[in-house]
């Protein structure tokens, strides 16, 4: 905890020296990109061995001007979420160095770095809250900085700005659930305080509207289907280590908020919840992948596998609920420690891929799949770094995301071969949904890298794209190691700290997880040694075909086009080609549009056409415009009240009070 | 006693590695049978890997080092996906529980290099070919992991090894109607994967027509044959997932074991022969009903276990 506060301090000092540095450019961005570097060092380092000592730490505030002491809290579930969002802002804050260096941003650079280490800030502190006030004012201000972030450049583009008002609504939207909940929390225990809550047990006969509470309001933040509409708008808008932030660490917040909320309800749960949170899951995860695959722009792509992700892992913490409900040691364990390795796997890949597309929208100005094309020549570093990651994501051994969805995975099968039918159907749900989503994940980053970083450039930006500076490549290559250590020793990391974090997310269980957390390192070990194993094989075959081919003739020539000797760039296949299979199965659900700009022939020879297809997302069309489309009608109807005469605006505030002084002596 | 299981792993391996393009000869004589013709020799595809492996080779300008050495990746991927599966009485190397899942997703390695390597040849075929194969496969993969989570609820078990060591005949008496099920599943993703009729015809000229094949269009000498073999080991390693569950025989002698594995082996390569000789392939639209098709026979078995 020490630490932590030697963070704070740093991040604090740092926001002081960036407003005193005021408009020198240049030192503003060493200085920040300083601050949040060792800040954050500070921070990991509390979080590594609370994490390790398996250690409670508690602080309190004297100050009870909200009735309650305000109180800080570091568990080992706590530290597992600081270390992501510090590590990936570290990794976030030396890429941005490079990104906005000679870029004309929307804001003074000073400005830009105060906004950055209040988001990871707060982030932090929303993470560290044990009490419910303070909660929710880092929460507030977390989406009020990250807000300003994502309209930064919106100086150029309008649907920025429309980006960031969707995002600022719904997430307000999502904070009126939470501090509902926190109020009949409050009302119920007498206090804001989140240990006096777990203490307790809110056990109220309507807990169940309680824990829907808890379910929109983190949902909203994390992204669950149908709240997830402001991730593909905000995330393309925000600058792209932002993005690589709020997909990769900020969303998580949502996650861990809706974990930390199990523990406030006392034993045992409703069955229902468990097979709520699945469903929710299997439907996030699947819709998002599916929306992703539909996608044109590199990032508006990423932001739906965001949902993706926080679907995959939602399925995970549907399965310990389902354990906690039936009292099953495997899915309590399982399921947890599945979610949340999957929490720290994704920021590392995701935040690979943000950085990654930052980087190709930084040297070729371009963000349209189908215009790109042979990066990986041009781009070398940042092309194998997205591979890694685009693999990774796919849930490929001996990548990270195999890791964690593996855990998930047995989660189901452990659920499947239950004696009791409903968990077995969970378990069997839970397979289905998630070898679907492996597929549909693989097909679109195989089309993601396949179309952008392979083949021709089909513009001619791209044919001119430079590699980006190291500032910018060594972060990236940092997370695709990351993303390969943690598939080789996933083993050790379960070992080490899952059951301290499944223990502190079921407090109220005295079940015994060391058989399963044994099963699992175990099964984790194969995973390691076969990825070991992989990687030797690799390098034999490697310098087999190296002798073999030493002394043959290795000529080289067009790829082959059924004999056509004059291929262009544009008869390569496209990425709307690639994804047009799925999008024809999945017409129902996707409801892309398809246009046509057809000139009918009026001479001999056919004139010009095109045609392209955009998929908006099928609950902003369909549910959220019209509900408020309806609204705003019905408040249409009030416009008769307002003339813009100061007076009777008067007059209606007087009525007013004299109405509501009529009532009171009634 | 651990020495002895490691040697027999050890041969086993060796067997499977040996063995493999034989499946692919067997079915081509099937056909050929069916044809009226002689066919080409058993050992062909021995053949055809030891002439490629002699070759030259041909690179297109536009590859990058993911062509010239995803093959190999390919393979290493492939080896390691075999050492999962168990040869009949020979319990696998790696075995786990949960390695199902490790064995579906090398696959998937398998594939997404694949697709990715002829993507980089920017050839509009290949693409045509990479989006069906991911397309067909991402559906094929629900099929599969379903009729596998149907065994491992048959068996009680989830590693591939102890679920082909707990089937026996009484499982096909208490749950003959899943497995049969199963079976079915496990059989048409077999074709799927395999790139065989009804899903893809890996004999078509057309590249307009192909999925798999067309992928590879650009491969040449030992790069081609290090893509026939992979094929072969590909087909291998489905059919030893199905053969365990088409003849759940123990006896305690290995060789009889052994023989009957390899028996069950042919038998599904003669009966992929057999569909390839007697039905067309299906219209691309309808592939996705056939998967989905299989999807759905998976889930029933798996409910009838409750019932059954």
């Amino acid at each position: 905890m020490k630490f932590l506060f030697t963070s704070f301090g740093i991040w604090s000092f740092t926001i002081l020296c960036l407003i005193v540095f005021g408009r020198r450019e240049r030192l503003c961005s060493v200085a920040g990109g300083l601050g949040v570097i060792s800040g954050s060092l500070f921070a990991i380092a509390s979080g590594v061995t609370t994490l390790l000592s398996n250690s409670y730490e508690c602080f309190y505030l004297n100050w009870n001007y909200i009735g309650d002491k305000i109180s800080f809290a570091l568990d080992p579930l706590a530290a597992w979420f600081v270390i992501p969002v510090c590590g990936l802002s570290l990794l976030a804050a030396i890429y941005a160095i490079a990104y906005d260096w000679d870029n004309e941003t929307g804001y003074s650079k000073s400005f830009s770095w105060i906004l950055f280490i209040l988001l990871l800030a707060s982030m932090v502190l929303v993470i560290c809250a044990a009490n419910g006030v303070v909660f929710l004012m880092a929460w507030e201000v977390m989406a009020v900085s990250s807000f300003f972030l994502v309209i930064r450049d919106s100086a150029h583009s309008h649907s920025s700005q429309d980006a960031g008002w969707i995002y600022l609504i719904a997430t307000h939207l999502g904070t009126v659930f939470l501090v509902i909940l926190f109020l009949l929390a409050q009302a119920q225990t007498g206090s804001f305080d989140f240990m006096v809550w777990e203490k307790q047990g809110l056990n109220i006969p309507n807990r169940s509207l309680l824990f829907l509470l808890a379910a929109i309001g983190f949902g909203t933040k994390a992204g669950f289907v149908p709240f997830h509409i402001w991730l593909p708008e905000a995330h393309p808008a925000a600058p792209s280590y932002i993005s690589a932030v709020m997909s990769g660490v900020m969303i998580k917040t949502g996650i861990y908020g809706l974990i930390r909320s199990i523990g406030w309800f006392g034993a045992p749960i409703p069955h229902w919840w468990g097979i709520a949170v699945l469903v929710i899951g299997i439907v996030s995860g699947v819709l998002g992948v599916l929306f992703a695959i539909a996608q044109h722009d590199l990032k508006r792509l990423l932001a739906y596998h965001s949902v993706e992700n926080i679907g995959i892992i939602t399925i995970g913490i549907g399965v310990g609920l389902v354990g906690l409900s039936y009292d099953n040691a495997g899915l309590i364990f399982l399921g947890f420690s599945g979610a949340v390795l999957h929490v720290l796997n994704h920021a590392v890949f995701k935040g690979l891929l943000f950085l990654g597309a930052g980087s190709v929208l930084h040297s070729t100005e371009e963000r349209e799949i189908d215009k790109m094309g042979g990066l990986l020549k041009r781009m070398p570093l940042t092309g194998v770094a997205f591979l890694i990651g685009a693999m990774a994501i796919s849930g490929l051994p001996p990548l990270n995301g195999f890791v964690s969805e593996l855990i998930i995975f047995i989660s189901g099968v452990h659920s499947l071969l239950s004696k009791d039918v409903t968990i077995g159907l969970c378990g069997a749900a839970v397979v289905g949904g998630l070898a679907l989503i492996g597929g549909l994940a693989a097909a679109c980053f195989a089309k993601a890298f396949g179309i952008i970083f392979v083949g021709e450039p089909r513009s001619d930006k791209c044919s001119k794209a430079e590699e980006s500076s190291p500032l910018m490549t060594i972060p990236m290559l940092v997370l695709a190691m990351l993303c390969l250590v943690i598939g080789l020793s996933g083993a050790w990391l379960v070992a080490g700290v899952a059951p301290q974090i499944v223990q502190n997310i079921s407090k109220n269980t005295s079940l015994d997880f060391a058989g399963y957390q044994s099963q699992l390192s175990n099964a984790l070990m194969f995973v390691g040694l076969t990825g070991g194993l992989l990687i030797v094989l690799l390098a034999l075959f490697v310098l087999i075909k190296k002798a073999l081919i030493k002394n043959r003739t290795v000529s080289y020539g067009l790829t082959w086009d059924c004999g056509y000797t004059r291929p262009t760039a544009r008869m390569q296949y496209t990425a709307s080609s690639f994804a047009q299979p799925f999008l024809e199965l999945f017409k129902p659900i996707l409801r892309t549009r398809h246009h046509y700009h057809v000139h009918m022939p009026d001479n001999m020879f056919p004139q010009g056409a095109n045609f392209h297809t955009e998929t908006p997302d099928i609950c902003h069309t369909e549910v959220y415009r019209p509900v408020f489309l309806k609204i705003s009608e019905i408040l249409m109807k009030f416009r008769f009240l307002q003339h813009g005469y100061i007076q009777i605006y008067i007059l209606y505030i007087a009525l007013t009070l004299i109405l509501l002084l009529i009532w009171k002596i009634r | 006693m651990t020495i002895s299981i490691l040697l027999k792993t050890t041969i086993s391996i060796l067997a499977s590695l040996i063995l493999a393009p034989i499946l692919l000869g067997i079915i081509n004589r099937v056909k050929a049978g069916f044809a009226g013709r002689v066919g080409q020799p058993l050992l062909q595809p021995y053949y055809d890997i030891f002439k490629l492996l002699k070759k030259g080779l041909v690179y297109s300008t536009t590859t990058s080092w993911i062509f010239r050495w995803g093959t190999l990746v390919s393979l290493a991927v492939i080896v390691c996906a075999l050492l999962i599966v168990p040869c009949g009485p020979f319990p696998a190397l790696i075995s786990f529980k949960g390695d199902i899942f490790l064995l579906v997703y090398l696959m998937g390695v398998v594939r997404f290099i694949t697709v990715i390597s002829a993507l980089d040849t920017g050839s509009s075929f290949e693409g045509m070919g990479s989006s069906r194969e991911m397309f067909f496969s991402a559906l094929a993969e629900p099929a599969l992991l379903l009729a596998l989570m149907g065994l491992a609820k048959v068996t009680d078990s989830f590693s591939l090894t102890s679920i082909a060591n707990t089937l026996s005949a009484t499982n096909w008496f208490n749950n003959g109607a899943s497995l049969a099920l199963l079976m079915g599943t496990l059989f048409i993703v077999l074709l799927s994967e395999n790139a065989r009729i009804p899903i893809d015809d890996p004999n078509t000229h057309l590249e307009l027509t192909m999925i798999h094949e067309v992928m590879v269009l650009d491969h040449s000498g030992p790069d081609f044959a290090v893509i026939n073999y992979i094929s072969a080991l590909k087909l291998w390693i489905f059919s030893a997932i199905i053969a365990p569950v088409l003849f759940p025989i123990h006896t305690n002698n290995i060789i009889a074991d052994f023989s009957v594995w390899l028996s069950g082996m042919v038998l599904i390569s003669i009966a992929v022969g057999i569909v390839e000789s007697s039905m067309a392939r299906l219209r691309l639209t309808v592939i996705p009903q056939f998967l989905l098709g299989a999807t759905a026979l998976a889930i029933t078995a798996i409910v009838l276990t409750w019932i059954g």
